[in-house]
């Protein structure tokens, strides 16, 4: 099995590791640099638990190899928030009880806060459409929904402020 | 901070979890030198294993050993079950494979990816033998046994008498009856199975770390196949866990295996499932038929039931089952008062994967039948199927109200929820939309459910699947035991540890409420520790977070240990300010006399005192702070006559759903989901509605979306996600939740279990209101998942006319 150097930025930190050429993005993630907050679920890119952003766009890991992204970004659930301070959609999963077991919940987070970059103003209906490709076997969503609906309200709020 | 419990508290679980640094089992780290597993599963159905030949396996570099059926054999007992019998269960196929997945041999490698090259390398013969999927045809005479030394394909067989049944049926003035058919389901929290074992030579002991979902029953089970004595297996549990529904009690055969192939092969294996492996192999609900005949009078009223059901416990009937068919024994009758009953059970071996606990265990199965008829017997008298539920419901001064079978119904106001759902639902208003709609061609139907949630089983039920004669033998069993520690070190800061081994329920927070509301203290200060060990906790054979027993069990024996708690600190302070007990209580973190608060003392310097300077404690009081309380309900174990009391509380639900067909497309679009709940007295309201919805949209993929589907040659065509289909965020219906609140006598805090009633209450509902829709087609609905493609094939094959178009 061959082997490559890769270098690659995860959350700000550069990592430069040797990788088997099968080895998945995921596997690398938690096995080689220790960052267990990605979960795996299915390995086959139906669950969405193990989704990162790749250079600023939600990305499933367990469907890219390690060495795809010799070079590249990577933010990880671990990087969302920034000196203990939560983001906002993570302080409104708890308010909403958007979580329970908190096993999907970061794909959902990395997934939500990339589509909420690109589409501030959602519909419900947008909303649910985004999040189906994650499952979440613990809250029914309604706590997910609510909490990603409270984010898009406390934006739309902030930005009216400033424009006013 | 006085009141805290029944506060809608946000969780102190949430913070780690909402930023990578939940600890899962697969986040744990392992012993040094530990290797990887990979099973080799079987891909028929049913065939002997004539040959294993894994030579090119051994020389792949990386791989440590491999281990076969033969290697183990030795080494284990087969699994005790509670039947009598004499089916040989092991976690790995001996000489024949009986479903597909079954474990035929397993690697041991440095890493997975290895682990999983060498499966490839793995030559086996095998020898295919005639398969038997379906219940029925596995009666039958001349069908494939799959345990030549049983006999039969029936691992359990029990008849029960209850009332007088013969003389109901001839008063009846008809008799109302079918055959129904639940589908084989499963949970699929999102993370799988994990285990890392250790095996310890020198001291013939087993160290296992397993997202496990007891200890239950289930560790003297384990410990007896492995041949050590109990306390030789030590089982860890990590404090997350990704998801359960039951499912994760069905890991044990896969605990024993990895124990004893890190045994044979000399260091220690850890096995992470994947998802195939998952959906294949790990367990489900068993799939159920039931004949049911109900003795209706013209009012309405049913007077007796008579129901033969068959459960199809898979492959090899395996712990806890047959507890599928009589968790919800002392519930057959629901929410009703019929007080005659005859049952008559089956639990039945085919060639699929053996079954277990999955939310709502057996309540969907025990439902489906159920409230079916009832909206059957509504159709045939026609009248109104609210006015026949209505008719049948147990009334509030009945309570509490034994059941045919030997339940006692702690407490409930069944007609005032069921009400309050009628006027929820706009159940009138929607009648006469209905009929409105017909006369446009479109399908409008509304469905019913009413239905009792037990919680906190009594570990005597499971009993019942022996004949009195047979329980002598044994040691009777009862009780729902639970326990907690609370424990206040030195700074006077709080531990409680808890041992119902949370999987997403927020019990590190309900604990965390109860403890502060008795001591004083902010919850948020409170540290809770929900790793279980079973050398170092304090557990008990009912211990895990089955049956939701959480609410009803587990938070009753932290209010217990926090009181002891609060004894023993009030009883230090009153000697430290020479002040009488009584004239003391608790608040905000002082010890304070309520006719004179200038005399006070904090908890931390009593605490200081109990563990600094014993010499200050009361004459003969024992130091520190450290206290245990068992809790368990009244339960007593089955009786002569098998009367029953399988549960300790008894929640009720009523669900109303309306919904919309595509005459065009057979699609059928929930317009609402109504549910009505009484779960006595809510602990936290945030996770109470977060425990329905999950247990709801569970029911919703039962009645809708999942199933675990097998051709008729024992092949699971189902064995991904990309088939094995759980609703998503788009499929979710507009839900509202109501709630009453009648406590439970039986519990301190008035609580009852909840988060499974849904999961048994949606299936049924959901069919009745797709059956109400397509009641101009004369069809009946008695089987599920109920798919755009079944509906359009019923209107289609309908005789009758429909609505006009
Ligand atoms: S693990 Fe990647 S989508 Fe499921
Ligand atoms: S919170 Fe458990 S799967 Fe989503």
């Amino acid at each position: 099995m061959s082997v490559h150097k890769i270098e690659v930025t995860i959350n700000g930190k550069k990592y430069q590791e040797q990788v088997e050429s099968r080895m998945l993005l995921s596997d690398f993630l938690r096995e080689t640099c220790g960052l267990t907050g990605t979960h795996v679920g299915c390995e086959h890119g139906v669950c969405g638990a193990c989704t990162i952003h790749l250079n600023g766009s939600a990305v499933r890991s367990c469907l890219i190899f390690a060495v795809q992204v010799d070079g590249q970004e990577i933010t990880t659930v671990e990087g969302l928030a920034k000196d203990g301070e939560l983001t906002p959609l993570q302080r409104n999963f708890i308010e909403c009880h958007g979580l329970q077991c908190g096993f999907c919940t970061p794909g959902i987070l990395m997934s939500t806060t990339d589509y909420l970059q690109k589409n501030p103003q959602p519909t419900l209906q947008e909303i649910k459409e985004m999040l189906s490709g994650h499952l979440c076997r613990c809250t029914g969503y309604e706590g997910i929904i609510k909490a990603i609906q409270k984010t898009v309200d406390e934006n739309n709020h902030h930005y009216e402020a400033e424009r006013r | 901070m006085s009141k805290v419990i029944g506060k809608r508290v946000t969780r102190v679980e949430d913070k780690r979890l909402l930023t990578g640094q939940g600890k899962y089992i697969d986040d744990i780290g392992t012993p040094p030198n530990t290797a990887h597993a990979a099973i080799l599963r079987s891909p028929y159905p049913h065939a002997k294993i004539i040959s294993i030949d894994y030579s090119e396996a051994l020389k792949i570099p990386g791989v440590k050993g491999v281990v076969t059926g033969k290697d183990v054999q030795p080494l284990l007992n087969p699994f005790s079950v509670g039947v009598s019998a004499p089916v040989k269960y092991y976690p790995i196929a001996i000489d024949k494979v009986r479903y597909v997945g079954e474990p035929v041999a397993v690697v041991v490698a440095k890493n997975r990816y290895i682990a999983e090259d060498a499966l490839e390398k793995i030559k086996v013969k095998y020898e295919t033998l005639e398969p038997i999927v379906d219940i029925e045809r596995a009666l039958e005479e001349g069908a494939p046994i799959l345990h030549e030394n049983v006999g039969s394909n029936i691992a359990n067989h029990r008849t029960f008498h209850y009332g007088d049944v013969d003389k109901a049926f001839q008063q009846a003035d008809r008799i109302v009856k079918h055959r129904f058919h639940f589908p084989k389901y499963s949970a699929t929290p999102v993370e799988t199975y994990g285990i890392i074992a250790q095996y310890e030579e020198s001291t013939d002991s087993y160290t296992i770390h397993a997202n496990f979902h007891g200890p239950f029953v289930l560790h003297s089970i384990m410990a007896g196949a492995l041949k050590v004595p109990s306390n030789r297996l030590r089982i860890i549990i990590p404090k997350d866990i990704g998801g359960s529904y039951g499912i994760k009690a069905g890991i044990f055969p896969y605990i024993v295996l990895c124990s004893v192939v890190s045994r044979l092969v000399g260091c220690p294996v850890k096995w992470i499932e994947d998802r195939q492996e998952h959906l294949a192999a790990s367990s489900s609900c068993t799939d159920r038929v039931t004949y049911i005949e109900a003795a209706v009078r013209n009012d309405g009223k049913v007077l007796g039931l008579k129901m033969k059901i068959m459960d199809n416990v898979g492959a090899y009937i395996r712990a806890p089952e047959p507890a599928c068919l009589y968790r919800n024994h002392a519930n057959t009758t629901g929410a009703y008062d019929i007080p005659n009953l005859m049952l008559d059970a089956y639990a039945v071996m085919t060639n699929k994967l053996p079954t277990g606990l999955i939310r709502g265990y057996g309540g969907q199965e025990t439902y489906f039948p159920l409230e079916r008829i009832m909206q059957m017997i509504a159709d045939e008298l026609e009248m109104d199927p609210a006015d026949v539920i209505r008719r049948n419901l147990i009334k509030k001064e009945q309570f509490p109200y034994k059941t045919a079978s030997g339940g006692v119904y702690d407490s409930g106001d069944y007609e005032k929820a069921f009400d309050l759902l009628l006027k929820t639902g706009k159940y009138e208003e929607f009648r006469k939309k209905q009929i409105e709609a017909r006369k446009k061609g479109k399908l409008l139907g509304v469905g019913l459910a009413v239905i009792v949630e037990p919680s906190g089983s009594n570990m005597g039920y499971i009993t019942i699947a022996l004949t009195p004669e047979e329980r002598k033998a044994g040691l009777p069993k009862s009780g729902c035991t639970e326990a907690a520690t609370i424990s206040i070190d030195p700074m006077g800061n709080v531990n409680v540890r808890i041992s119902t081994t949370p999987t997403g329920q927020g019990h590190e927070t309900v604990a965390s409420q109860i403890v502060s509301e008795i001591l004083g203290i902010p919850h948020d200060k409170i540290n809770v520790v929900a790793e279980l060990d079973t050398a170092t906790s304090a557990w008990s054979i009912a211990s895990g977070s089955y049956s939701s027993r959480f609410a009803s069990m587990g938070s009753s024996a932290v209010y217990y240990a926090a009181q002891k708690v609060k004894r023993k600190l009030i009883k230090i302070a009153a000697h430290l300010l020479q002040i009488d007990e009584d004239s003391l209580t608790i608040e905000n973190g002082q010890i304070i006399s309520k006719t004179d608060p200038s005399k006070s003392i904090s908890i931390k310097r009593v605490a200081g005192s109990a563990h600094w300077n014993p010499l200050s404690l009361p004459e003969g009081m024992e130091p520190g702070i450290y206290e245990t309380a068992y809790y368990t309900a009244q339960a007593e174990p089955p009786d002569d006559n098998d009367l029953i009391n399988s549960s300790i509380t008894y929640g009720f639900v009523a669900d109303l759903v309306t919904v919309e067909i595509d005459p065009e497309t057979g699609e059928i679009h929930i317009l609402d989901y109504y549910t009505v709940h009484d779960a006595g007295k809510l602990l936290n309201p945030l996770i109470v509605d977060g425990q329905i919805l999950g247990g709801l949209v569970h029911g919703l993929g039962g009645a809708m979306y999942e199933e675990l589907v097998y051709d008729d040659k024992g092949q699971l065509l189902t064995g991904s996600f990309m088939d094995y289909l759980c609703p998503t965020a788009t499929e979710i219906p507009r839900v509202t939740i109501k709630h009453i609140e009648t406590p439970s006598p039986l519990t301190p805090l008035g609580a009852k279990g909840l988060g499974e009633g849904n999961t048994m209450s949606a299936p049924v509902v959901i069919a009745n209101a797709v059956n109400d829709a397509l009641k101009p087609y004369g069809v009946i609905i008695d089987s599920l998942p109920i798919t755009p493609n079944k509906v359009w094939s019923m209107i289609n094959q309908s005789t009758k006319q429909g609505v006009s178009s």
